[in-house]
């Protein structure tokens, strides 16, 4: 049947160059609507022989068929064509910036403070702060410090009038925990701190994070192995050399003074450790009997030591900060590194 | 405290190399700060002698000298000014090295040769001396390698003593430790009593035994102090650090560094009627050594005669006493003056001198016998004499008690976590100087200290000796354990490291200033208080604690903004410090905003922050806050006066925030919206423990209106107001639009408000939500004259 053939073709060629829906449903009315061109060829079935009539009826059904088919893949095609061509007119340049607010970041004080309690506070130990201006009893008398005492004098104090200084360490807050609180105590005093002196290597402010243990049964031996364990965590080497070097505070006897192997150059010996391939870090010791009773803890029952260092060294050796008055200009392009 | 190596290795001279020694000093607790070598790398260079000098023809300045090297004489151009004819001195022959790396040639000086080069003290590393040739001792041997003359093969070692061990300040006491830490033995010199060959005595009052409990005097008669002092006295004293005066002041020095005990020696002659220690009179006046006149406090104890103060006790001696080229007759003093009365007494005039240092820290008691006879004994072979017999002044009741003090194995055990033979135990403290009874059973030692060591009082003074001593390298480390109980922090508080991350995400840099700060820039922002001053500031900027946070973070913005930033976010925690009957120290957040609201960006504008930008952050802050946050307008000095708010919460003031004043902002070249806040940090960390509401499963409706307010009408009191009206299904209300301009009156605003309806358990009907608006509108126009706008 040539005439179906033809019409075929030509409705075939007419959907494969459809451009869009409409254009696709329009043919679809012309081809299969009521009054579409294959429709009325059903139609004329009517006409036919009745032996020819179930032979074209059927190869007219598959033209319809065939056609409807090829409309509907014409219209999905040309659906994902569309969203294609959204999709590529809407592309962006994903490598410029995005929309944001800058991170801030905590100051690297801020940052070793918050180290230091993580380590202390994963033992137990309980962050207790005080007041910045200290009178003469707690910063000095209850640490067996008294008046012309010559370490008084390696204290560079800042006075404010003559029973009130600018604290020269945070273990008046350790004073006022011992008088106010039972042992057990574990305690760490981080904070402020203020000595009459500045050049390089001094502020007239820093600051200190010192520790309180006292407890029963807690020996020297004790002391070594916390200091020598916060010491590795705190630089994150386990294998850092760690020394205990007799010294004097008024307020601990045995007192040591602690150096680790130089980080910079691993003790080998360079500017940063003066040659000498140790960096003294802290100070330390058992708590001196007279500071325990002066503030009334029962010491046949307790004994305990006390630590302290300087968070600035701690936090420039760490970080390789290598001026001391950098942390307290708070210069964005400084503050931003530590983020 | 510097010493000679070869001096302390005379006493006592352990197995080990210097760097050895120094540990082993540092791990005592005898800290060794540096050791330094003498005349490093010196060789070549021997003792020679000029045997004649004649002008250089070519040359003004230069002598060419002929020189006896002991071998030989050889031909040496000399620039030195005292070159002449029979001086001896330093001779550095070709191939000889100096120190510092100076290798000496045959060289020609205009001319003529030169077979080496003849050495100043400074060339040789000695002193500062550039203007001549070392002038050598007449009985200096020709020839002799000049290290081994001058016994230059020593290091200085350089020992930070820490306070309670001024029995250290001596060669003695730095051997004594270092023996007992090494065992190595002891080889004091032997100090034998000089016999009295004249009667001659000077009459001694102490009328302040407390303050001088032991004065020792002796008279020498007939000295020659125009004899030099011996070459290796006067090389020991600049080895560590004191310049040579004339042979007797360089005795007395001399001694006290060997032994620790400071002496004085007085003109005989110079003395009337006899020596008083006695406590200053009234307003008395005297000029000390260094030419300084000082009037006298009368706790201050003086030497006197029976007309004046010669002396200031144990600190400096006074002008017109002291030994001078004129003395003939000397008396000695060694004395024990008491250290809690010398304490502080020095610095108290400005001073601080080798005797002070000692005095305070504690002189040995009963050192002042044997250093007076070892002075002595050094007078009589250095400067001749006759000496007379001692006087001593003692006042017994006044002198320390030795008190004894046990010490028990189980302390050792129980504080040091070590346990220690009992023959260790008594050879530490033997050693060291204790009287030591230990028990049978070794249970425990009875100690008395020796008279040099006063901070001997209990039994924990004893074990840190016993540490040190023992090592602490040598005492184990225990495993690390934690507490018992672990520290947990309340929940209704947020931790400040919360906060501070929370500011950190926000965009906040945390800054740390100095707590005290200019007294101008104080007065900038808080001219109404007067702030704590400091006694003795370290610069006039620093001279006030701050009242607020705001005055360092000003400081801060503008250190960046002179630094080309272009956007400021900072924020501080710390204490501000508010003078009063009770000065309150109370810790405060501070914030300052500045500069491009966002960061510089292809999809930003270049906007600036605004009073808006802080509120909002303030908002945020408290947004978690137990009580009510609202804010109030209030006028603040430094404080711009129309962008200023009090931060309200449940009504009570905790903060403010603000504009910076236009004219503050200029002073401090910050840009004109620069914000600041400050809040008291109590009111930030505070917060409600969460307690669970329903969530509501029916759908929340939405309507907005527009009103018209006056100009000055408070938004938030149209807020307050609409959420009276609206009933209890008012779930939220909030405004979304402010106008003013074309079709809103002159004076008036509008303000366009959201409100959202929800019932927990229906679904609200038109009717509800029509009535609640209705009431709303009703109330704003009640309360505030406010219409709907159409």
């Amino acid at each position: 049947m040539q005439a179906l053939d033809d019409l075929k073709a030509e409705a075939t060629a007419a959907i494969e160059s459809a451009g869009d829906s409409a254009a696709l449903d329009k043919l679809r009315v012309e081809w299969l609507g009521k009054k579409g061109r294959v429709t009325d060829l059903l139609k004329s079935l009517g006409q036919m022989d009745a032996d020819e009539r179930p032979k074209v009826g059927a190869e007219i059904n598959a033209v319809k068929q065939l056609l409807n088919e090829q409309i509907s893949e014409r219209k999905e095609t040309l659906q994902q064509a569309a969203i294609a061509a959204q999709l590529a007119a809407e592309a962006l340049d994903v490598t410029l910036p995005g929309r944001r607010e800058d991170l801030g970041a905590l100051h690297p004080i801020t940052r070793t403070i918050d180290r230091m309690a993580a380590y202390f506070g994963a033992l137990g130990f309980e962050v207790v702060e005080g007041p910045e201006i200290e009178d003469d009893y707690h910063n000095f008398e209850a640490l067996n410090i008294p008046a012309h005492h010559p370490a008084r004098a390696m204290h560079d104090t800042f006075y404010i009038d003559d029973t009130h200084v600018l604290r020269t360490h945070t273990s008046g807050v350790q004073v006022r925990t011992m008088e106010t609180r039972e042992p057990p105590l574990w305690v760490i005093c981080p904070g402020r701190v203020y000595r009459c002196d500045s050049d390089l290597t001094h502020s007239p402010m820093f600051h200190q994070v010192e520790g309180l243990l006292i407890d029963e049964n807690v020996s020297f031996g004790q002391l070594k192995g916390i200091i020598q364990d916060f010491l590795h965590a705190f630089f994150e080497q386990d294998g850092l050399a760690v020394r205990f070097r007799p010294s004097y505070f008024p307020f601990t006897e045995p007192s040591a003074e602690v150096d680790i192997q130089c980080v910079k150059c691993a003790g080998e010996g360079c500017r940063i450790c003066s040659g000498t391939g140790w960096l003294e870090v802290m100070g330390c010791g058992m708590v001196h009997p007279r500071v325990l009773e002066m503030s009334g803890v029962d010491t046949e029952r307790y004994q305990g030591f006390a630590f302290g260092m300087g968070v600035e060294r701690l936090a420039m050796l760490r970080y390789g900060i290598g001026d001391l008055r950098l942390n307290f200009e708070n210069d964005l392009r400084f503050l931003a590194q530590f983020r | 405290m510097i010493l000679s190596e070869n001096w302390l290795r005379e006493w006592v001279n352990p197995d080990l190399d210097a760097e050895a020694l120094a540990h082993t000093l540092t791990m005592a607790g005898l800290e060794v700060d540096a050791v330094t070598p003498l005349a490093d790398g010196l060789s070549g260079v021997v003792v020679a002698e000029i045997t004649s000098a004649e002008p250089h023809p070519d040359a003004d300045k230069l002598r060419v000298c002929s020189v006896n090297t002991g071998s030989e004489t050889v031909q040496i151009v000399c620039g030195a000014p005292n070159a002449a004819s029979g001086l001896k001195a330093p001779l550095a022959q070709p191939g000889a090295k100096l120190p510092g790396g100076i290798k000496i040639k045959k060289a020609k000086l205009r001319g003529i040769e030169s077979q080496g080069m003849l050495c100043s003290g400074a060339e040789l590393n000695l002193s500062g001396d550039h203007d001549g040739l070392l002038a050598l001792a007449a009985d200096a041997p020709i020839g002799a390698p000049i290290e081994d003359y001058l016994d230059l093969n020593d290091r200085l070692i350089e020992i930070g003593l820490t306070p309670n061990r001024a029995d250290c300040l001596s060669i003695a006491g730095v051997a004594r430790d270092l023996a007992v830490a090494t065992g190595a033995e002891m080889r004091a010199p032997t100090i034998e009593a000089v016999p009295a060959t004249i009667d001659q005595t000077l009459p001694i009052e102490v009328t302040a035994a407390a303050d001088c409990p032991r004065y020792l005097g002796r008279v020498i008669r007939d000295v020659d102090v125009s004899r030099p002092t011996p070459l290796y006295m006067v090389e020991r004293l600049r080895r560590a650090g004191i310049r040579s005066i004339d042979a007797v002041v360089d005795i007395t020095n001399y001694v006290m560094l060997e032994l620790g005990q400071p002496l004085h020696a007085f003109d005989l002659d110079a003395l009337g009627g006899g020596i008083r220690v006695r406590k200053a009179e009234p307003e008395e006046r005297i000029t000390l050594l260094d030419g300084e006149e000082r009037t006298l406090t009368p706790d201050t104890l003086v030497i006197a005669d029976h007309q004046r103060a010669l002396a200031m006790a144990g600190i400096m001696g006074g002008e017109g006493s002291g030994i001078s080229g004129e003395t003939r007759h000397l008396f000695l003093e060694a004395a024990f003056f008491a250290p809690e009365l010398m304490a502080g007494r020095a610095r108290h005039y400005g001073l601080h001198t080798d005797a002070s240092h000692r005095y305070e820290r504690g002189v040995d008691p009963e050192l002042a016998y044997q250093a007076v006879e070892r002075a002595t004994q050094l007078f009589l072979d250095c400067v001749g004499g006759a000496a007379g017999p001692v006087t001593d002044v003692t006042s017994s009741t006044d002198l320390p008690k030795s008190e004894s003090v046990t010490l028990k194995a189980a302390s050792i055990r129980r504080m040091l976590g070590i346990d220690l033979a009992t023959d260790e135990v008594t050879r530490i403290l033997t050693g060291l100087g204790f009287a030591v009874e230990a028990d049978t059973d070794g249970g425990s030692w009875l100690c008395t200290a020796p008279s040099w060591r006063f901070d001997m009082g209990r039994e924990a003074d004893l074990l840190e000796e016993i540490a040190r001593i023992h090592g602490y390298d040598n005492i184990p480390v225990e495993p690390v354990r934690g507490a018992a109980s672990a520290a947990a922090a309340a929940e209704s508080a947020t931790p400040q490291s919360v906060i501070k991350q929370r500011l950190v995400a926000r965009g906040f840099n945390e800054a740390i200033t100095f707590s005290f700060v200019s007294p101008e820039l104080q007065h900038l922002i808080d001219p109404e208080i007067e702030p704590v001053e400091l006694k003795n500031p370290i610069s006039s900027d620093l001279a006030v604690m701050r009242t607020s946070l705001i005055p360092g973070l000003l400081g801060a913005a503008a250190h960046n903004i002179n630094r080309q930033q272009t956007r400021v976010r900072l924020f501080e925690m710390g204490l501000r410090f508010i003078p009063g009957e009770s000065l309150a120290q109370t810790p405060m957040l501070g914030l300052l905003l500045c500069g491009r609201r966002m960061p510089e960006g292809w999809s930003s504008d270049a906007a600036s922050v605004d009073f808006y930008d802080m509120k909002g952050e303030i908002e945020a802050l408290l947004q978690a806050a137990d009580q009510r946050l609202t804010f109030r307008s209030a006028v603040r000095p430094g404080l711009h006066d129309g962008q200023t708010a009090e931060i309200l919460l449940g009504g009570e003031v905790v903060g403010v925030m603000g504009r910076l004043h236009p004219s503050a902002a200029k002073t401090m070249n910050l840009p004109e919206q620069t914000l600041v806040a400050e809040l008291a940090l109590a009111s930030v960390v505070g917060r409600a423990l969460p307690n669970y509401q329903e969530i509501s499963k029916f759908p929340e409706v939405r309507r907005d209106i527009a009103v018209i307010v006056n100009r000055e009408t408070p938004s938030a009191s149209v807020l307050d107001i609409a959420r009276a009206a609206a009933g209890a299904a008012l779930a939220d209300a909030r405004i979304f639009d402010v106008y003013e301009g074309d079709g809103v009156a002159e004076n008036a605003k509008s303000l366009a408000i959201g409100l959202t309806f929800r019932d927990q358990s229906r679904t609200l009907t038109d009717e509800e939500i029509n009535e609640s608006l209705s009431q709303v509108i009703e109330s704003l126009g009640e309360k505030l004259g406010a219409r709907l706008r159409h």
